[in-house]
């Protein structure tokens, strides 16, 4: 056998062996995609649109849904990486507004900012939690050149760790920062809404923590559902209204200048 | 017979088409094409993902009495497990002493939502830590399960801090809260309840700041109510708690 003909065999070879290859897997049922167990029984995606609610004016900064979530979803610990944080925002009388991550700090820092003495130039301040906004229109979906960031049939925007390749356009391109590149995986993570809880009737870790009921849970195809009602009972503003998200994060009492 | 030459080529070209599509459609895994199946099977993953936090409901199957209690008091909206942490491993293995959920008994634990922060909700109970019995648990005094004041508080800056606070360095720091606002007894034990009242018109302020009034501690801040304002109230323009800034 010359070169030309190894070469011109070649040609033919590679190709045929990879489609007999998969068309073997496929048949042994070793396809990563096919193989994986079927999904929890009983449960409908399409019954549902999940939504979360936050209720500003109760949010007292405790930040036991950080640590909640962190818990629940193996969260990098280091205080850069969060599903959910809480920002602080402090409206000063010159119209300056101050915004602060209080989640970065920890515990020893947040107990020595207590019994600080009022700060008369502040004319208001107050804690808002954040998260990702599970947008109906979400933009990382759009950008993500690989298919890994996807919406679910019930409304959550999930990342395919297997897919994902960490070139971080969906970073970038989320307008509310929810997103960040997980150290470990090195793919780009963020809030599910616990979805391997909701799917189980439970509520988000987070949810589950929060002590003063700032968070709400719900399901916006339920009728008497309880974020229904959080939504016909409040004033409901949501974040970046302009951009035609269309967020699933709720939020009553909200400040005109949290962005 | 010997076909035209157009032909040969046609025939290959058309072979070609028909393998491709042969290929594309019949022979390649789906997963191969479309990341459809790939979604599918992340979705099926993450439902998989291992439960840390129970959730109340559990809880309560073995810990009804304590249910109960908290039912009944104002820690009701609290989750078992905002205190006692996670405790899906303790509901899995109830022998397991290293999964038994903690109690905290320290005073941080609880200053970390009831001490003072200027940014917390008006009407959330903060105390100020380092005068508010300093060094006492606080769970020597008040049941986490069912937390009550000792007495209902005389004192309104319990739960209205930051509004206590501001007050204590305005001008208006001598008059007690009772002055402007009458508080009914409900308002303590259920204080959504039941509001306290709030001074509806421009003769709360009146009383001491009109030029009629003899007040001597407003003798400097007297306006004509005939005049000033007119169809306002004080509060449009002044905040009580802190009228004209710090003194």
């Amino acid at each position: 056998m010359n070169k030309r003909e190894f070469l011109k065999d070649a040609i033919i070879f590679f190709p045929a062996a990879g489609v007999c290859g998969a068309l073997a897997a496929q048949a042994a049922g070793n396809d990563p995609a096919t193989a994986a167990p079927k999904a929890t029984p009983g449960y409908d995606p399409t019954d549902h649109w999940y939504g979360m609610g936050v209720d500003v004016d109760k949010c007292i900064g405790c930040n036991r849904c950080v640590e909640a979530c962190k818990t629940e979803n193996n969260v990098p610990e280091e205080p850069f990486f969060f599903r959910t944080w809480i920002e602080r925002y402090s409206i000063h009388a010159d119209g300056e507004v101050k915004v602060e991550c209080i989640s970065t700090k920890t515990p020893e820092q947040r107990l020595a900012e207590q019994d600080q003495p009022v700060d008369p130039d502040v004319l208001r301040t107050f804690f808002v939690p954040k998260l990702c906004n599970q947008c109906a229109h979400p933009p990382c979906v759009q950008v993500c050149p690989v298919g890994a960031t996807f919406q679910t049939k019930d409304g959550v925007v999930l990342v395919d760790e297997k897919r994902c390749i960490g070139c971080r356009y969906c970073i970038q391109a989320c307008p509310y920062g929810a997103r960040y590149l997980n150290p470990l995986t090195k793919t780009a993570d963020k809030c599910t809404f616990c979805y391997h809880r909701i799917t189980k009737g439970l509520l988000p870790a987070c949810v589950e923590v929060c002590p003063t009921e700032a968070r709400i849970f719900g399901d916006l195809k339920g009728k008497a559902d309880r974020l229904v009602r959080f939504q016909r009972e409040n004033m409901i503003s949501v974040l970046k209204p302009d951009l035609n998200t269309e967020p699933k994060a709720l939020y009553a009492n909200l400040d005109g200048e949290v962005r | 017979m010997k076909r035209p030459e157009q032909m040969q080529r046609l025939g290959i070209i058309l072979g070609l088409f028909l393998v491709v599509v042969v290929t594309r459609f019949f022979l390649l895994p789906e997963s191969w094409i479309s990341a459809k199946p790939h979604q599918a099977a992340k979705v099926v993953r993450e439902m998989a993902k291992p439960v840390h936090y129970a959730g109340m409901a559990t809880c309560r199957e073995c810990h009804q009495e304590e249910y109960d209690t908290k039912l009944g008091g104002f820690h009701r909206t609290i989750g078992c497990e905002n205190c006692h942490g996670p405790a899906a491993a303790h509901v899995a293995n109830k022998d397991d002493k290293a999964a038994t959920p903690p109690k905290h008994r320290n005073r941080e634990f609880c200053l970390g939502c009831h001490g003072f922060v200027a940014s917390r909700p008006n009407g959330f109970p903060q105390v100020d830590g380092q005068k508010h019995k300093p060094g006492k648990r606080c769970v020597s005094c008040h049941d986490p399960h069912d937390p009550k004041p000792d007495e209902a508080p005389q004192d309104c800056g319990g739960c209205h801090g930051l509004i206590a606070r501001t007050k204590a360095m305005s001008t208006h720091a001598e008059l007690a809260c009772t002055e402007c606002h009458q508080a009914p007894e409900q308002h303590l034990v259920e204080p959504r309840s039941a509001c306290p009242t709030k001074p509806q018109g421009r003769e709360a302020c009146a009383r001491c700041h009109d030029t009629a009034s003899t007040d001597p501690a407003a003798a400097s801040s007297r306006v004509d109510f005939s005049s000033h304002g007119r169809t306002y109230v004080c509060w449009e323009c002044h905040y009580a708690h802190l009228p004209e800034g710090p003194k």
